[in-house]
């Protein structure tokens, strides 16, 4: 039997579809603005995405690297041609790269770099910084039963941990029992401290979203077009008058130590379609949202051995949104020439993505100096970044 | 039964398998497990010389998805190695085997299926009870780990294939191996010797062509010069690579790393400082011997406290499965890796280099838990006659609950009753 509440109606949620390398996680706030964070995975190569061919260095250093057909940025930057989604929004005025930022650390370990990245801290927390600050804000004001938060993903990001209830949903499409029979496993769970909240938790989703599928689909990890399909359902949620406004999506795929071109490129498009599905699925809402994409670390300025680029520090995030003030590319350009490379090799950081962060928090979601605080601590000499969305 | 003896069965072994026989002396069955052979019989036995020529094949056939060669190798492989977990009599050497493999992480997300399951045979298993430093040099030349972390085109800028300056280093395979595999970055080093390990290792490559195809070492694209690793300098040529693995494998802070994951495995997900500091010195004194450390494992009084790991969704797919001890005709209709694909934990498949967490809080997000309970409703669908209550006490022993035994017991059908026995919370836990 096939049952559609109007959530899953809403969400098209027609067929159930594997995730992939990518997941999401929502949360509500009470806020009309849309605010949605994307993690790169594995170190995107800052320079290939944002080009700065008008660095006089560039081509030495990188040599075949250095994609063609690049779409202009105002001259001396050029963006990656598979980001021709991302060109539109820079034309329109709701792209704005921002180069030459790293995060909080400065090591060469994705691991331990995406955990400072993901706590907004120069060390691992528990907690991660967007759940600080969806809990800094006031209680949700959304139609949810509990008024709290709702997640997409088969897991939860540290980004997205901590205090403030984060749900968790994802296309799911196999057999399901009877609610009497979830009701009993619930029951039994109920006095067990990890098990007990978790199902809790996931019956409310199931619940709330609603689409119980009856499609009998044990698929394959691997999907590519994960990305795409989830980022469309986020946009789609988050567009609806109760639904949430914080989300956090993640992509793999960006550790592109061999044969960078054409690895590169696949995943580029991904994030392309993804983030233009995110667009559409927005509808409307987009002109009251703003997306970070942001990433662990950059990567070598010099083309390595295997027609790759090895770990690095500085590289580009973007921010788009039809809330932000774009059409521009925001960095205090480094140099690539001698002896500007950090320790010889990478780009030189100018900008703490925490800035960036604060930035966004400040302007879109009217986070004042002191939640800031909390949500960044020991970060007082990072002040949040000015002129990130249209006045 | 004794506590003992189900804590042996679940959190050493994988889980009791349909009515299998109980050992009379829990511990003494599972040191015996590391003192005979695996008796690991897989069909057909992964191996790099068809992982190789499935390689060439695709690479020479160019074939639809549909058609690959290496496709179906992996498929093949994976049947045999998850086939193998489920009847196997040797559960606790499996189980070391997963530990090991995990922790020297390769990934289909790295392009390597064809060798993905060759590795664990050919690298893993066969080191699981010898000494750390074998199973490291097993690992550091086998082809998988080589393709995977990329260092087969890693070239010295100043060797004699380098100096055209078309091909240089890649220090992928050099930072995984010092952060995930050995010292971790607690030993405090640097970016210099990142890229120095990087030098020590040019040259290890792979002949896919070879005759057995296998590691190879490359003279023409080995960095020259001796070079400092963590203070300590190793001369050129294959031999400087083989002493810095020596020097790696018996680091200190190798010991305490190792010592720290063991017992997040087998104990707690936060390690208790006594049995870590317990396992580091077994790991030290006996040279890096993993059965001694494994023998140290069994011994540890904290290790037989019921329930304090999660079990992951492999841990929790292949138990269920062993439980309901499906006849061979049926079990091959079970599509594993699909259904691990499904819960989030697809075989040989995580996501990066560091492999799968180790945390109940990584593995028991809403949604999650959710798809165990519908896969344990799916799987429940092949309950067949089988009498649930009986099953759930010959599976769990003393750690069934009164009140998921009367839940079982009430259950308006053998499906609903194996579904409740499934998502119970004791029935989670390892």
């Amino acid at each position: 039997m096939l049952q559609l509440t109007r959530r899953g109606a809403l969400l098209g949620l027609t067929s159930a579809f594997a995730l992939g390398r990518a997941s999401l996680a929502l949360a509500a706030a009470a806020t009309e603005q849309r605010f949605i964070v994307v993690i790169l995975r594995g170190a995107l190569d800052g320079m290939s995405a944002v080009v700065p061919h008008g660095d006089p260095a560039l081509a030495e250093l990188r040599g075949e690297l250095v994609p063609d057909g690049l779409l202009d940025l105002g001259g001396f930057y050029g963006l990656h041609p598979s980001l021709a989604n991302l060109h539109a929004m820079y034309q329109a005025g709701e792209l704005l790269p921002v180069h030459a930022v790293a995060g909080p650390t400065r090591v060469r370990s994705h691991f331990e770099a995406q955990d400072c990245l993901e706590s907004g801290a120069d060390h691992r927390m528990t907690s991660g910084w967007l759940n600080r600050a969806v809990a800094a804000m006031p209680a949700a004001a959304s139609g949810r039963p509990e008024g709290d938060a709702l997640a997409i993903g088969v897991s939860v990001p540290l980004l997205l941990r901590g205090s403030a209830t984060v749900g968790n949903w994802a296309p799911h499409g196999v057999i399901s029992p009877s609610p009497d029979l979830y009701t009993q496993i619930a029951a039994l769970n109920q006095a067990d401290k990890i098990t007990g909240p978790a199902i809790a938790e996931g019956l409310r989703e199931r619940g709330f979203t609603g689409a119980v599928l009856a499609d009998d689909s044990e698929q394959p990890a691997g999907n590519r077009y994960a990305f795409p399909a989830l980022a469309r359902a986020a946009g789609e949620m988050l567009r609806a008058a109760d639904g949430p406004r914080i989300a956090a999506a993640e992509i793999g795929g960006w550790d592109t130590h061999v044969a960078q071109v054409p690895r590169l490129t696949r995943v580029l498009k991904d994030l392309d379609a993804g983030l233009a599905a995110l667009k559409d699925g927005l509808g409307p809402a987009w002109q009251q949202t703003a997306v970070l994409v942001m990433t662990e670390f950059g990567r070598t300025a010099r083309i390595n051995g295997t027609k790759g680029t090895d770990h690095g520090t500085a590289t580009v995030a973007f921010v788009l949104g039809g809330a932000v003030a774009g059409g521009r590319v925001a960095a205090d350009w480094p140099g690539l020439g001698s002896g500007k490379l950090l320790e010889n090799r990478d780009l030189q950081p100018t900008r703490d993505l925490r800035a960036v962060a604060k930035g966004l928090l400040a302007q879109h979601l009217g986070l004042g100096a002191e939640a800031l605080a909390t949500v960044f601590p020991d970060s007082a000499r990072v002040q949040p970044m000015a002129g990130l969305i249209r006045t | 039964m004794e506590l003992r003896t189900a804590q042996a069965l679940i959190r050493f072994g994988l889980g009791r398998r349909g009515s299998e026989p109980l050992p009379a002396d829990p511990a003494r069955w599972l040191l015996e497990q590391l003192q005979q052979p695996d008796p690991a019989h897989l069909d057909p036995q992964p191996s790099t010389a068809t992982a190789a020529a499935a390689f060439l094949a695709d690479r020479a056939n160019k074939p639809k998805p549909e058609e690959s060669q290496v496709r179906a190798l992996f498929r093949s492989d994976v049947k045999a190695e998850l086939e193998n977990a489920l009847t196997t009599p040797a559960p606790f050497r499996e189980r070391l085997v997963w530990f090991w493999t995990n922790h020297f992480t390769v990934s289909v997300r790295g392009g390597i299926a064809a060798g993905a399951c060759a590795y664990i045979e050919e690298a893993i298993r066969p080191h699981v009870t010898g000494r750390f430093e074998d199973m490291l040099l097993a690992v550091m030349h086998h082809p998988t780990m080589l393709f995977y972390l990329n260092n087969v085109g890693s070239v010295g800028p100043d060797s004699i294939a380098g100096r055209d300056g078309k091909r240089g280093l890649n220090e992928n395979l050099a930072r995984e191996c010092l952060e995930l595999h050995t010292v971790s970055p607690a030993a405090g080093y640097t970016q210099a010797d990142v890229t120095n390990f990087a030098k020590i290792l040019t040259g290890w490559s792979v002949a896919i062509r070879g005759e057995p195809p296998g590691f190879q070492f490359h003279p023409r694209a080995h960095e020259p010069g001796e070079q400092v690793l963590m203070a300590h300098t190793f001369p050129a040529g294959e031999e400087g690579g083989l002493a810095a693995l020596h020097f790696l494998a018996n680091h200190p802070s190798t010991h305490r790393f190792l010592a720290t994951k063991l017992v997040r495995y087998f104990v707690a997900d936060d390690p208790p400082d006594m049995a870590v500091r317990r396992m580091e010195g077994v790991l030290r004194d006996s040279g890096g011997n993993l059965a001694a450390a494994a023998e140290a494992l069994v011994t540890l009084d904290v290790a037989w406290e019921p329930a304090s790991k999660l079990r992951t969704p492999q841990d929790f797919v292949i138990a269920a499965l062993r439980a309901l001890d499906l006849p061979d005709e049926e079990l091959a209709t079970v599509p594993l890796q699909a259904i691990l694909a499904g819960q989030g934990q697809a075989f040989q498949a995580a996501p990066q280099p560091n492999g799968w967490p180790d945390r109940a809080n990584d593995w028991a997000a809403p949604e999650a838990m959710m798809r165990r309970i519908d896969w344990a409703y799916a799987v429940s669908g092949r309950v067949g006659t089988r009498d649930v209550a009986e099953l759930a006490a010959a599976n769990l022993g003393p750690l069934l609950r009164d009140d998921t035994l009367q839940a079982v017991r009430r259950a308006g059908s053998r499906r609903d009753a194996m579904t409740l026995l499934f998502s119970a919370p004791e029935f989670q836990r390892r």
